[in-house]
């Protein structure tokens, strides 16, 4: 019974087996990401960036139908110009980056829109913002788990001026230009690891795995690394439940897994031993000192 | 237009400059907020800058630290001594709510030594634990900042600058809104730092601890109303006349007449 349910459906379909690997590498590169852009208060900056990324994929899909590197390739180029289009924007006028990036992203979502009405059906488009978890082949799977890697590797090597450019970004300043350069790897970041997303998860939920993981990991630890940790495991079990909700309930398995995490958040933000709510109702009595 | 130099800054023929002013104007939308400023910071100097809100005191700090480009001259560093500049703002941009805790924003201060990706070392903890203990607040290492008071947010700076091992430091209203004690003792520090012979200038605007603690001070008033010994800068007269500068902006103004030489 057990095994039927929880593993089962992995040793006997293929299809499984690959959604459930993609899954798994995305939760690992994906929610350290939110982490940064939650603590950074940038969490709508992955949704923004999301958005934006939809028409270059839309020119890979109007060249070259639903191929994976075409559709792929074309979001990370518009993703890239977008975030550095933003970044350059914001640094020679007096708007502030999130500003130059909404006006940005809603031209980027326009334009995409358009682009796939010119040549898709409806289906295309919905593939495009939901996207289909369940039909991952080796390129796709390839793809993702490079992503991955190159993700965690370079996430390592910005890691403390990150940190120090959330802190005190005028003090980094002071002693260093590596501010910027972290500031734009971690879009590079951002981006690269939403074009891993999209294609299980579409444009749209893409940015769920990355932010819902990591907001509720603020209820779990006090600090970046606990975070990350609490991250990864909330999305590993958002991934691994979601499948098997939409195997055996036959739902979609994008909206599957970010319900699941989504429900994660949901008791995080109730029962977290960090400031959850419950503790508003149970309160400790204060310390001696 | 030009500002009238009462005196030199401290003639001691051992003294090798630090820093070089010339003819430096700082400011905002072409407005100048510290206007044709021109003199030599020496070696090892103590230096008060003091004057009234909105004199450039601000401003000039931020131009010497590298953050807002002169409109016009020039800050050159000069001199052998290559350890940096350390820069305490009046309002530092902390974002106090990021979970790091009291060690790490004080082994940040280490960032010149170690840079990108060396590890702290068993050296370096200890240098952290040594600026950690100068600034009275051992026991307080895994503290989230978040939760410190103001004066001990302004303890852990202290203690940041201290592990930076600048050559030059520049200190911005550092003393404001401190109890006594917090600012007796990191006065002390800086203190400490003139004695190792580093470059320290403070903007203040308490003239009693400026004259009972600073050998030199810059009198300025967007432009500078003097510069030299401390007894010799701080008379009423000249406090007055800084005084009596206008801190607005005059939006018509017209095109400096100086700048163009």
């Amino acid at each position: 019974m057990l095994y039927d349910n929880l593993i089962a459906p992995f040793a006997d379909f293929e299809f499984m087996r690959r959604a459930l690997i993609g899954t798994v590498a995305l939760a690992f590169g994906a929610p350290p990401i939110g982490v940064f852009l939650m603590l950074r208060r940038m969490s709508l900056i992955g949704d923004a960036m999301a958005h934006a990324i939809l028409p270059g994929a839309a020119i890979g899909f109007l060249l070259a139908g639903l191929s994976l590197p075409a559709m792929a390739g074309g979001g990370l180029v518009a993703g890239f110009v977008i975030a550095i289009g933003a970044g350059l924007i914001a640094r020679s006028t007096q708007l502030k980056e999130d500003a130059s990036l909404a006006a940005l992203f809603v031209i980027s979502l326009a334009l995409g829109v358009t682009i796939v009405s010119l040549k898709g059906s409806n289906i295309d488009l919905m593939h495009f913002l939901f996207g289909s978890v369940l039909a991952i082949d080796n390129s796709a799977l390839i793809l993702i788990l490079a992503i991955t890697s190159v993700s965690l590797v370079v996430l390592a090597l910005i890691w403390r001026p990150l940190v120090l450019d959330s802190v005190d970004p005028g003090f980094l300043r002071t002693v260093s230009r590596a501010g910027a350069a972290a500031h734009a790897g971690f879009l590079a970041l951002v981006v690269l690891n939403l074009v891993g997303g999209f294609q299980v998860l579409g444009t749209l939920l893409a940015v769920g795995i990355m932010m819902l993981p990591a907001i509720g990991a603020r209820f779990w630890a006090r600090d970046v690394t606990g975070m990350i940790v609490a991250a990864i495991a909330s999305a590993l079990i958002a991934s691994y439940v979601g499948l098997i909700l939409s195997f055996r309930a036959e739902l979609p398995s994008g909206p599957a897994i970010i319900l699941v995490a989504g429900f994660i958040y949901v008791l995080s933000v109730g029962l977290g031993p960090v400031g959850g709510l419950i503790w508003l109702v149970l309160p400790r009595r204060h310390l001696e000192a | 237009m030009g500002g009238i130099l009462v005196g030199n800054p401290l003639k001691r023929n051992e003294a090798m400059p630090q820093l070089r002013l010339q003819n430096l104007t700082l400011g905002y939308d072409r407005h100048p907020a510290v206007h044709h400023l021109d003199g030599v910071v020496k070696d090892g100097a103590l230096l008060a800058v003091v004057g009234p809100n909105g004199a450039g005191k601000s401003t000039l700090f931020k131009g010497i630290a590298g953050m807002l480009k002169p409109l016009a001259g020039s800050i050159k560093r000069e001199g052998k001594d290559d350890r940096g500049v350390g820069y305490l703002p009046q309002a530092p941009d902390i974002d106090r709510s990021f979970p790091i805790g009291v060690y790490d924003m004080v082994a940040m201060g280490l960032w010149r030594s170690r840079g990108l990706l060396s590890g702290i070392a068993g050296k370096d903890h200890h240098t952290i634990e040594a600026a950690i203990a100068a600034v009275g607040l051992t026991g307080f290492e895994a503290r989230p900042i978040g939760t410190l008071s103001g004066g001990q947010m302004q303890r852990m700076l202290f203690a940041r600058l201290i592990a930076q091992d600048a050559g030059l430091i520049l200190l911005d209203e550092p003393f404001a809104a401190l109890d006594a004690r917090t600012s007796a003792e990191l006065l002390g520090l800086v203190q400490r730092w003139h004695g190792e012979g580093r470059t320290v200038l403070a903007a203040l605007h308490d003239v009693d601890l400026v004259r009972a603690a600073f050998p030199e001070t810059l009198l300025l008033a967007r432009e500078p109303v003097a510069w030299g010994r401390t007894g010799a800068v701080l008379t009423s007269e000249n406090l007055n006349k800084a005084q009596r500068m206008c801190e607005a902006f005059d939006e018509a103004a017209e095109a400096c007449a100086v700048a163009a030489e």
